[in-house]
């Protein structure tokens, strides 16, 4: 499903990305973790080319987004993204937040547009607050929205950047448990987060990156458990 | 003391002319203005770097000359070199509309560039393009950041007709110098002249603040 050759990514001299190359299946959920500044973000961003790659291919089901004649407006329609920061639009309510998309990229009808994102809000539990405007919701709240509006153009892969980041911890739980849904109904997920938890239990590969490169990959118990890396060792000694 | 009582009341037909015309200058200039100031203020945040030096040099000519030398420059200098006569009110209009557009264009790019990139980036990768996600998503709340100091340049801008009086417009400065230069009540006319501005600016700034309370609070 996405197919990542030799990636690299630079901010004028600086090389935040020094090659990367990985595979991630259909359904499969991959946890990225490691250290602040490792990259992890440029990654996530470089696979619906938030960040201009600078060289290397990105394969997005069978379509290269590095390609500068790739139609990316297209591609991200399958490629849903979810921020630390939610990025609601606080001019709109939270039905209109989620119809948005499919109103004006797929030009779906004002019902059918209605009917599908009350489903996804009814799916993250927030019938209740279609009404409501971004601001009157709680982060927990807002990043559910958040995920209700990538589901509403249907996309193919998630991309999640350090969802629960920036919650209070009693919140966080709320967020997992609907990104555990779904990936168990067989989303395609690339997930940053510190969470180990969600990583071992939902994660079915774990990547490890360090100084722009991907230092280990492997299921969560081999990075968790057996890894013999020292950096990673040393890093998960620091977390957990 | 020389006081005439009298002249207070006389003035009020010829500064209720005036005040037509300064309305009349004020509105049709700034909005154009605004058509100017939107045009060129994203130009200026346009990635090209020619289309953003031209913006560049209209804003900064504009804001880095006084005004009444670009009145004097418009409504003289031009058609003397191109050898026509202008209409003393259509310089007057043209010349608040170019000022006050490049005030508006720094309002608008600011306005623009005090979104959050976030923003951008949250439209972007639900797959509008980038016109859509200006126009349904950026734009919107831009604007609800440009109405305070877009409400201040109003009020500048009215004040700055008072210019106008050196080409003989007719608007409210230009008939009180007259109508002093023929009683020779310069007291009476200059104070109502003041008091017929503050009559628009006073509730302007007033609906200005509460416009501004309302959005605070939204
Ligand atoms: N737009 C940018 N311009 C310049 N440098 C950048 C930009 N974005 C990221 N960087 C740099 O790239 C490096 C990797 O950043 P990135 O955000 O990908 O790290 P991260 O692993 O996500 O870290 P964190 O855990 O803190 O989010 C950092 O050194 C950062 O300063
Ligand atoms: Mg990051």
């Amino acid at each position: 499903m996405i197919k990542v050759t030799d990636l690299h990514k630079s901010f004028g001299d600086n090389e935040v990305l020094t090659g990367i190359t990985t595979d991630i299946d259909a359904q499969e959920v991959v946890c990225v973790i490691g250290p602040s500044g490792s990259g992890k973000s440029t990654f996530l961003r470089c696979l619906n080319r938030l960040e201009d790659i600078t060289s290397g291919e990105v394969v997005i089901d069978g379509v290269n987004i590095a390609d500068p004649k790739t139609n990316i407006n297209k591609v991200r329609q399958d490629v849903g993204m979810v921020f630390q920061h939610f990025n609601l639009f606080p001019h709109k309510s939270v039905l209109e937040n989620v119809t948005l998309a499919p109103l004006k990229v797929k030009h779906e009808t004002k019902e059918e547009a209605r009917s599908h994102s009350l489903d996804l809000l009814g799916k993250v539990g927030l019938s209740d607050k279609a009404d409501d405007y971004p601001s009157s919701l709680s982060g927990g709240q807002k990043q559910r929205v958040a995920i209700a509006r990538s589901l509403s153009m249907n996309p193919k892969i998630m991309l999640f950047d350090e969802p629960t980041s920036a919650l209070d911890p009693e919140l966080v739980g709320d967020v997992l448990a609907v990104m555990k849904d779904l990936a168990n109904e067989g989303m395609t997920m690339v997930v940053v987060t510190h969470e180990m938890g969600f990583a071992k239990e939902v994660g079915d590969r774990v990547f490890f990156m360090d100084e722009g490169k991907m230092v280990e990959e492997g299921t969560p118990e081999q990075v968790f458990e057996q890894t013999s890396h020292e950096r990673t060792k040393s890093f998960l000694s620091k977390i957990l | 003391m020389n006081l005439n009582p009298e002249a207070f009341v006389d003035i009020i037909p010829y500064l209720v002319t005036g005040l037509w015309y300064t309305l009349i200058i004020t509105l049709v200039g700034v909005a154009l203005g605004c058509v100017l100031g939107t045009i060129f203020g994203l130009m200026r945040l346009s990635k090209n770097g020619f289309i953003k030096a031209i913006a560049s040099i209209y804003v900064e000519v504009l804001r880095g000359t006084p005004l009444l030398a670009q009145i004097f420059f418009f409504h003289f200098g031009i058609p003397n070199l191109l050898g026509f006569n202008l209409d003393a009110l259509v310089s007057a209009i043209v010349v608040i509309a170019i000022n006050s557009g490049a005030y508006i264009a720094e309002i608008v790019r600011g306005g623009v560039q005090s979104v959050d990139q976030g923003q951008i980036e949250a439209g972007r990768s639900l797959g509008l393009n980038s016109r859509q996600t200006m126009r349904y998503i950026i734009w919107p709340q831009a604007l609800k950041i440009m109405i305070p100091p877009f409400g201040n340049q109003f009020i500048i801008s009215l004040k700055d007709t008072s210019l106008l009086s050196s080409i003989a417009v007719a608007e409210l400065m230009y008939q009180a110098q007259t109508y002093s230069s023929i009683t020779f009540d310069a007291f009476e006319a200059y104070f109502m002249v003041c008091l017929f501005y503050l009559m628009i600016t006073i509730p302007a700034s007033l609906l200005l603040r509460y416009t501004e309370r309302r959005l605070e609070r939204s």
